[in-house]
């Protein structure tokens, strides 16, 4: 099977998943709110920038495209390249050059004649590839081809990427570990709860704070005192 | 008869009111979490790992077959409920399932699906134990030439036959490799640790295996959420009529027949299977017509071909230690938590618990059935969740989970990287799977294709053994080439036979 080229995440007529097969089986239906919603959304997805994500995983340097002017029915004949998968090839490439230098610099030189092969020559054939397939990607985007984002139940691919949500949840999750051992799990998996709740729009602050201790509460007690799994008690040691 | 004294003891073993306490608790949890939106089984059984910390293996074993079967059933009841399917493997059975639902047959549906479920799984599990005693003497046989060559089909099958793009995938199987190699190698020397001292142990595959799906999965969502929830097809207790079993149970056998054997051979995989049973469906019906408008064939074929294919992954994973769809490779990652190598060893040294597991998947299979019929309005309810919740919960028990593992914050910063990492990988359309099997195949294969030339002092030759490696060499072959193959030879000759 080629390549999707159409961008379903660019609003527009967004085609369904198709099955993983060639076929005649009929299209599953988009819901009705999809692609009313889907005209509007060309106007905001220009000003969406990617901000600073750690390093492992800076997808590109923006994950849409710059403000071009994007009809909202370009999805015919033409698609826009998805210019942003050329950061994906840097990515790989940075990754391979580093296993490479890793290997190459780090890993001591421990040949003997139980094992001829010794820890390098793995990684830096592992680079290697890395490095070739790097190149072989950057072909593929060139010759316009794209990646197909992932759909799923609650997935509107419509929309585009939604960074506040996404930061707010990184932040929540932060939280939760740098003061998982300082405070405890059961003060700092009510943060991550609540805090994941309210980076994803809920605002009843008062019942999800409840939630949230309930759950760090009775995932506290069952695990680690019922089951003995690791969670630390913090602060709190001594009273729960 | 070997195995079945085997069996007969695996079953002692799973009938006693604490073990039958776990597999209900493991049908049951693997049910609920399945069902939720956005939850597939493979993320499913990664997050209930930490459920299972602090058991013995046995009883981890009969909970995890309960919830393997249990995530399963519960991805096709969201499937047909809602109309966006969450996973490729039930695509197809949202197809007719959804439309069913619509039109007022959502309690047949879900009969179908549930009854055929149940059959499938059982004739597979059954197949399963046919199988499984030829397959491991064959295993034995092979030495560590075999086992690598045999590793790279896995990596070449799960990379390139499944997934729209190779070179995606390729890309995906190499990050997972690399991940797979940091940390002390056999040596002694610390390889890709960047001078981090938790990373010398390397990287725990639970943890990757959360973050990846999990951690990932959430933010992805998170990042596209929908912002109004799709919609609920309210469902009473599900039922069929005589005519809905009449035109059933050929297609729960026919779906089986497909799904066995795409699941048991590396790289298989639901989605063709499903697909086939699909078209058979369709074509032996005697409703054509009613094929997308929601024909109960075409749920319960599929439904069959993905519970007997999810089966006839044990098979592989069990005997060889080879994953070949991502709930096996999170399966297998739970196996190597308890110490535990799945492969032929396996059933020479933990023979009763391997046996114990298979017999929990028929208790499992069944007391699901027993569950599900009635508990089917329950769970639908499940299904009108506030995504927020769902999603905080989501990212609350990964993190509790992950840090569970090795009780460091360390692995939280760990958790979110990788996480991250996925998120990109879902942005970009790289498949996940091969990154997972990289992971948990990567350091094997090294072991073994470094044992394998350490016979030969290091010349090439010694990667090559037996007829076995030649063939699976060959076989590598043609997947690599097929897409040529296709290009060049068979689309040319169907030219001609058109034009002459």
């Amino acid at each position: 099977m080629t390549d999707m080229t159409s961008r379903p995440d660019r609003g527009g007529e967004q085609p369904s998943r198709p099955p993983a097969v060639q076929t005649s089986v009929p299209p599953i239906p988009e819901q009705a709110g999809v692609q009313t919603s889907a005209p509007s959304v060309p106007a905001q997805a220009g000003a969406e920038r990617t901000p600073d994500l750690p390093e492992v995983v800076r997808p590109a340097p923006a994950d849409v495209p710059p403000p071009v002017a994007d009809p909202v029915a370009d999805d015919g004949p033409a698609p826009k390249p998805d210019r942003a998968q050329y950061g994906v090839c840097a990515f790989l490439a940075l990754v391979g050059g580093l296993v490479i230098l890793d290997a190459t610099t780090r890993i001591g030189h421990a040949v003997s004649s139980a094992d001829p092969i010794g820890p390098k020559p793995v990684p830096i054939l592992l680079g290697v590839l890395l490095l070739i397939v790097a190149a072989i990607y950057a072909v593929d985007v060139a010759r316009g081809g794209t990646g197909e984002p992932e759909a799923g139940e609650d997935v509107d691919l419509s929309s585009p990427i939604d960074w506040r949500t996404v930061l707010l949840l990184i932040g929540a999750f932060l939280v939760n570990a740098v003061l998982i051992e300082r405070l405890g799990w059961v003060i700092s998996g009510t943060l991550l709860f609540w805090g994941s709740a309210f980076a994803l729009g809920n605002r009843h602050y008062v019942r999800n704070l409840l939630i949230a201790v309930a759950l760090s509460l009775i995932t506290f007690y069952a695990f680690a005192i019922g089951l003995g799994v690791n969670l630390p008690a913090g602060v709190l040691q001594g009273i729960l | 008869m070997d195995n079945l004294n085997n069996l007969l003891d695996g079953f002692a073993n799973v009938l006693t009111p604490m073990n039958l306490l776990f597999a209900l608790l493991g049908v049951t949890i693997g049910t609920a979490v399945g069902v939720l939106p956005g939850i597939g089984p493979a993320m499913t059984v990664a997050l209930l790992l930490p459920v299972t910390y602090g058991m013995e293996p046995a009883q981890a074993f009969i909970m995890f077959a309960g919830i393997f079967y249990g995530g399963m059933y519960g991805g096709s009841t969201t499937s047909i409920l809602l109309n966006t399917p969450g996973e490729s493997s039930s695509v197809v059975t949202a197809i007719e399932g959804n439309k069913m639902a619509k039109s007022g047959r959502a309690a047949q549906a879900l009969a179908t699906a549930a009854i055929g479920s149940f059959v499938a799984g059982t004739i597979a599990t059954v197949l399963l134990v046919v199988v499984i005693s030829p397959m491991v003497s064959f295993a034995i046989s092979l030495g560590s030439p075999d086992y690598f060559a045999l590793m790279l089909l896995a990596f070449v099958a799960v990379t390139a036959v499944l997934g729209a793009s190779r070179v995606r995938g390729f890309a995906s199987l190499l990050l997972g490799l690399i991940i797979g190699v940091i940390g002390v190698d056999q040596t002694g020397q610390q390889r890709l640790t960047l001078g981090i001292p938790q990373l010398v142990d390397g990287i725990d595959v639970v943890v990757v295996a959360v973050a990846i799906f999990a951690v990932g999965e959430a933010l992805w969502i998170a990042a596209h959420l929908r912002r109004r929830a799709a919609e609920v097809i309210p469902v009473g207790r599900p039922w069929m009529g005589k005519q809905d079993w009449k035109r059933s149970w050929k297609p729960w056998l026919r779906g089986t027949a497909y799904g066995f054997p795409f699941g048991a051979v590396p790289a298989g995989g639901a989605e063709i299977p499903t697909f086939l049973s699909y078209v058979t469906e369709k074509k032996l019906s005697k409703h054509p017509e009613e094929f997308g408008r929601g024909a109960i064939e075409g749920v319960a074929g599929p439904e069959a071909a993905n519970n007997a294919s999810a089966a006839g992954t044990l098979v592989p994973m069990l005997a060889l230690g080879l994953p070949t769809n991502a709930t096996a490779a999170v399966m297998l990652a739970a196996f190597q938590q308890y110490g535990i190598q799945p492969g032929p060893l396996l059933f020479t040294r933990e023979s009763s618990l391997v046996w114990t597991l298979i017999a929990s998947l028929f208790i499992g299979n069944l007391l699901l059935l027993v569950l599900n019929l009635p508990l089917a309005p329950a769970w639908a309810r499940l299904l009108r969740i506030p995504r927020p919740y769902l999603y905080a919960g989501i990212i609350f028990f990964a993190s509790m989970g992950a840090y569970a593992v090795n009780a460091q914050p360390f692995d939280l910063f760990l958790l979110l990287t990788l996480g991250l990492l996925g998120f990109g990988m879902r942005r970009f359309g790289l498949p996940i799977l091969p990154l997972i099997v990289g992971v948990i195949l990567g350091p094997l294969a090294e072991l073994h294709g470094r044992r394998s030339l350490q016979l030969s002092g290091g010349e090439l030759h010694g990667l090559i053994g037996g007829w076995v490696s030649w063939l699976i060499y060959a076989a590598i072959l043609v997947v690599l080439v097929w897409p040529l193959i296709g290009r060049f030879v068979v689309r040319p000759l169907r030219g001609r036979l058109v034009t002459g």
